[in-house]
């Protein structure tokens, strides 16, 4: 046999090799569906999700309107989770106060996503005095610890909920133009943006188009764990009346009123907690499976 | 390795700077006037007029901040304007109540975290490493408060092992201290511990599959010596920076455990005085707290570098 016939198939098995390979994405999303924990995870996401979109349909009561012949009334066949100190039934005010966690989550990791990444990216592409400043400008924000900067944003807003969202969305931006810049620093020398730099793409659009989705995967992956975080950090500054006002139910202002109650009224203490910890649960194995699935060194 | 540590202490110094200028910048933006606060009913023009000029609140901002600044180098962070106690001396008080526990707190982590994390990595993918895995996620999902109420609902209401709350000075009453310090240092030391454990774990892992750690089997030492002795001491040294790093946080979780087990420290401080609307006070705090944090990543740069070899000599 000549070296061409052996070298014919060989090469052509590659070919049908490569072709038979998914693309990446579907192979992101193959090893994420093979993760048993992180398919659990998105199952608790998945269901608190759907929960709070349809609290009004599936709630048996008005989470708001208080009923003074029903005060403190431990579970019961009318009241599966019980009521709360203003006979409010805890199981509608959980699926009411999902919305706002899950709200709060969302938003809050939005807005620190939005303002950190572009700024991040800048940072790691411009380099030189620009990045100086935006990091030293960044260390200044995380020397804050994360909780007591939300608190001291919280008391400059106001206590509500948005103001909430919004103290916990900017405590966590420098998390994110650290996560950005990091990543920039390690693309920008690249053989591919070289190359870019090369056929002489404009530096925006070498960012947005080239950088830019190889910053992404670990972004979404802080974004998931960052959404857990914010969760808890809404129920906390609830919890310490900075956050959700009453009469509107949030699992932290919940756990605020109960406190009072645990000698009368354990059960007012026990469910909102446990809902907290399924969905931060929930996001933290969402993340984790995330992270797996999108690290590069096991593709 | 003294050039690395100087140039470390001078890059925190802007970082100081800058997070004096956003406390200040903060404060000011406060919603409420605190002066008509304090001037009470009457709103007498000519004590508001007395008390601007008391506080400076005359000047130009940038005139007060130098002011303060000044000020607070010479550790006047100003006056409580509820009480009108200097806020060094509130801060002073609360202090020692937040450090006990905060130090309770880390050896509490440190105990339960290192010797999870250690058997973990030597037993890794056997069930003591799921089971700690496990222990440790669900330790990062539950909100410390919540713990908190958890346990002063069994341990305190029902089975009456425990006291609720309150504050005992170790020094005083180690006795008494430690029955009120076992809930919350285990309510704030849970977390840490869990993140202690995990980066315990990886760390091991990764120094296990060292050359040196194989020579030292292959010299056919006893595997309790290859890893106490030779692969510990070199996984310890991400996780002495880590617990340097934790301590600071630490000091700014206690605000809720603070608040779940009324204990009179730092976070109870700054949550009274942000619904008070106590200017100086949270400005103190803040300051306090964040300076405090830049100390501890200095000084868990700072051990990192004394403790690596490869930087040491460098």
């Amino acid at each position: 046999m000549t070296d061409a016939q052996t070298a014919a198939p060989t090469a052509d098995a590659a070919v049908r090799a490569a072709e038979a390979l998914p693309p990446r994405r579907n192979r992101v999303l193959a090893k994420l569906l093979a993760n048993r924990m992180a398919l659990i995870g998105g199952g608790i996401v998945l269901t608190f999700v759907l929960l709070a979109v349809f609290a009004p349909l599936i709630a048996p009561y008005d989470p708001i309107k208080t009923n003074f012949l029903a005060i403190r009334r431990p579970p019961s066949e009318l009241y599966w989770l019980g009521t709360d100190e203003l006979g409010r039934d805890i199981l509608s005010r959980l699926l009411h106060g999902a919305r706002a966690s899950l709200a709060a989550g969302v938003f809050s990791v939005f807005i620190s996503v939005a303002i950190g990444v572009p700024v991040g990216l800048i940072a790691g592409w411009a380099g030189g005095w620009v990045d100086a400043i935006i990091s030293r400008i960044t260390d200044a924000l995380l020397a804050c610890p994360f909780l007591i900067l939300a608190i001291a944003f919280a008391a400059v807003l106001g206590p509500s909920l948005t103001n909430a969202m919004i103290a916990i969305g900017l405590s966590a931006v420098p998390i994110f133009v650290r996560l950005a810049r990091g990543q920039v620093i390690a693309v920008r020398n690249e053989d591919f943006v070289e190359g870019a730099r090369a056929v002489g793409l404009p530096g925006p659009v070498i960012l947005a188009r080239h950088v830019a989705p190889n910053v992404l995967p670990p972004i979404l992956v802080q974004a998931t764990l960052t959404i857990a975080e914010a969760i808890i950090a809404e129920a906390s500054l609830s919890f310490l009346g900075l956050g959700q006002q009453p009469p509107s139910p949030s699992w932290g202002s919940m756990l605020n009123a109960a406190k009072n109650f645990l000698d009368q009224a354990p059960w007012m203490s026990l469910f909102p907690g446990i809902a907290i910890c399924l969905v931060v649960l929930g996001f933290n194995l969402l993340g984790d499976g995330l992270r797996d699935a999108l690290d590069p060194k096991e593709n | 390795m003294w050039t690395l540590i100087a140039r470390r202490v001078l890059i925190a110094i802007p970082t100081v700077i800058l997070v004096s200028m956003f406390v200040f910048g903060l404060q000011h933006a406060l919603p409420g006037d605190p002066i008509l606060v304090i001037a009470g009913e009457e709103r007498d023009p000519e004590a508001i007029e007395r008390l601007k000029e008391i506080y400076r609140l005359n000047d130009p901002v940038p005139v007060q901040y130098v002011a303060w600044v000044g000020q607070a180098l010479q550790g006047d962070f100003g006056r409580s304007m509820r009480t009108g106690e200097p806020v060094s001396k509130l801060i002073v008080q609360k202090l020692p109540v937040t450090i006990q526990l905060a130090v309770a707190s880390m050896i509490f982590a440190l105990a339960i975290g290192l010797p999870a994390g250690i058997l973990a990595a030597v037993r890794k993918g056997t069930a003591v490493d799921y089971a700690a895995s496990a222990v440790a996620l669900s330790g990062l999902s539950i909100p410390n408060f919540w713990l908190g109420i958890m346990m002063i609902l069994f341990i305190s209401v029902e089975l009456r092992l425990l006291p609720a709350s309150g504050y005992v000075p170790f020094f005083e009453d180690p006795v008494g201290a430690i029955e009120t310090l076992i809930m919350p240092a285990f309510v704030l030391g849970g977390g840490l511990a869990a993140t202690i454990m995990r980066h315990t774990r990886s760390a091991m892992l990764e120094v296990l599959r060292a050359d040196y750690i194989r020579t030292a089997r292959a010299k056919g030492l006893d595997e309790r010596v290859v890893i106490n002795k030779h692969a510990l001491a070199n996984a310890l040294v991400p996780v002495i920076t880590l617990s340097t790093l934790l301590f600071g946080q630490l000091l700014a979780g206690a605000v809720l455990t603070e608040q779940v087990f009324t204990i009179p420290g730092f976070g109870k401080l700054i949550v009274d005085a942000v619904f008070n609307r106590d200017y100086g006070v949270v400005q103190g705090v803040v300051l306090c707290t964040a300076i405090g944090f830049i100390f501890m990543n200095l000084l868990a740069d700072v051990l990192y570098i004394v403790v690596t070899p490869r930087l040491r000599t460098g």
